[in-house]
């Protein structure tokens, strides 16, 4: 059984935090310089570029790279032989990001539904847990904005809708979204499991660094089919009309009920802030 | 792509319908921000009948929550936040002489017929773009709602903020129109 602290976790999730909101991964603005080469909209290649050099500054100057720090969504997968000693592993996680947020200068956005009193610390966080074999703790700290989260959506579509009546759905989302989730986006898709199991598959696969292409040949290729679609729709940067409406599809399935056929589009703004942590 | 026009708040209504759908504008002057919390309690007060706490005839409201300043910086990231939940206290701004927003993503029918009545046009900033707008922001002052955090009244001193018009006085739509130019079939 190894033992790791409260402490310890905290102390990495605070970082993480802070380093996710400041430093935008190479994987992003690698995909922002590839998608400079397709961009035809003389508009949408001068966002594009502001983007990076947005990236540039908030890295140099220790600022966010967006004034939407986010909701602090956590995956964390815990080894069955882990021991967790000093306090709860959720107190840890959200004294991290408490810690985190304030010593950043990061924004707290979060509030009390019906009243939207903000809590002022940018607690509670989201947490979703797997137990997995072995003695490691893997922890992924991804602040995610509103704008992209509010034009999100899930579907419990017919069996019978099959692979073109999800095509359709993602297409809609993505249309209906238009400029508000910050394009270009990234789209999670997640289809199978249940109503709340395709809503964390279409959060899960945002996980994947950009470009790394999907392990299953076949659901790279339904991705790569996605993409086109959705870039053939004209959105193109912030939405001002151009090629590049989205970076990449990603996509996680799982078997679901005989019965349905659950679906979930996550939108991801083009700040795609995750930062993974083996402790 | 031509150059940007340069415009100086407040704003006239000879700036304002000048102004064409898919221009590049560079403002400087005062700004003030504001998000739907603070647009909400600004409603109240004029369903009450009493005064506001920011001027705003020629103005132009910022949609903006940005994140706190570190030491040494007058504000922290402050790129915009998504207009269309300030759609429902818009229109009784721009009656009262707000001349411009600035934000991004779609406004609905009734805002934009409320530009096209009162004159007035909405201006999109780079969503996402937080750390680049910040620094067009060269002071920063909370004028109302402190206790909203983030979602305070601040009035801010710009220096060649860039936006692009969206909506102008005409009804024209850059959102609907460059989506059309770029759409393949």
């Amino acid at each position: 059984m190894r033992q790791i602290s409260t402490k310890v976790i905290t102390a990495a999730v605070k970082e993480a935090a802070v380093r996710a909101n400041y430093e935008l991964g190479s994987d992003v603005t690698d995909a922002f310089r590839a998608a400079l080469e397709k961009e035809q909209s003389p508009v949408g290649k001068e966002i594009i570029n502001k983007l990076i050099e947005n990236a540039e500054i908030a890295r140099r100057e220790r600022i966010p790279i967006c004034q939407d720090t986010g909701l602090a969504i956590i995956f964390a997968e815990i080894g069955q032989d882990v021991n967790i000693v000093g306090g709860s592993f959720r107190d840890a996680v959200e004294q991290g990001i408490r810690e985190g947020y304030k010593e950043g200068y990061l924004r707290k956005s979060v509030c009390d539904p019906f009243t939207r009193k903000n809590t002022g610390d940018n607690t509670p966080v989201i947490i979703h847990l797997e137990l997995v074999p072995g003695e490691r703790l893997t922890l992924w700290v991804v602040p995610k904005g509103g704008g992209s989260e509010n034009m999100s959506r899930l579907f419990m579509l017919p069996p019978s809708a099959g692979w073109k009546g999800i095509k359709e759905k993602v297409l809609q989302t993505v249309l209906e979204a238009g400029p508000n989730p910050c394009p270009p986006t990234i789209i999670g898709v997640g289809i199978g499991g249940n109503f709340e199991e395709s809503a964390i598959l279409a959060k899960k696969s945002l996980l994947r660094h950009l470009g790394a292409p999907n392990p299953d040949p076949e659901l790279a290729s339904k991705e790569q089919e996605l993409i086109e679609e959705i870039n053939k729709t004209g959105v193109g940067p912030q939405g001002l009309g151009g090629r590049i409406t989205s970076l990449a599809v990603h996509m996680l399935v799982m078997p679901c009920h005989i019965a349905s056929l659950p679906l979930a589009v996550n939108i991801q703004c083009h700040a795609s802030r995750h930062e993974e942590i083996a402790i | 792509m031509g150059d940007s026009i340069r415009l100086k708040t407040p704003l006239s209504g000879g700036d304002v319908s000048g102004l064409r759908s898919g221009d590049r504008v560079t403002i400087s002057g005062i700004l003030y921000t504001a998000r739907d919390a603070a647009h909400k309690r600004l409603i109240d007060l004029l369903d009450q009948g009493k005064a506001l706490p920011i001027p705003l005839e020629g103005q132009v409201i910022y949609y903006v929550g940005p994140s706190p300043a570190p030491p040494g910086r007058v504000i922290g990231a402050a790129g915009p936040t998504t207009s269309y939940r300030m759609d429902a206290y818009a229109p009784r701004l721009m009656e009262l002489g707000l001349k411009g927003m600035i934000g991004k993503g779609k406004r609905s029918q009734e805002v934009k017929d409320a530009m096209t009545k009162y004159k007035a046009v909405y201006m999109a900033a780079i969503g996402g773009a937080g750390a680049l707008m910040a620094q067009a922001i060269k002071e920063v002052e909370i004028v109302a709602y402190e206790d909203l955090g983030p979602e305070a009244i601040r009035r801010i001193r710009v220096d060649n903020l860039p936006v692009i018009v969206v909506n102008d006085t005409l009804g024209n739509d850059l959102y609907v129109e460059g989506q059309k130019l770029y759409q393949i079939p």
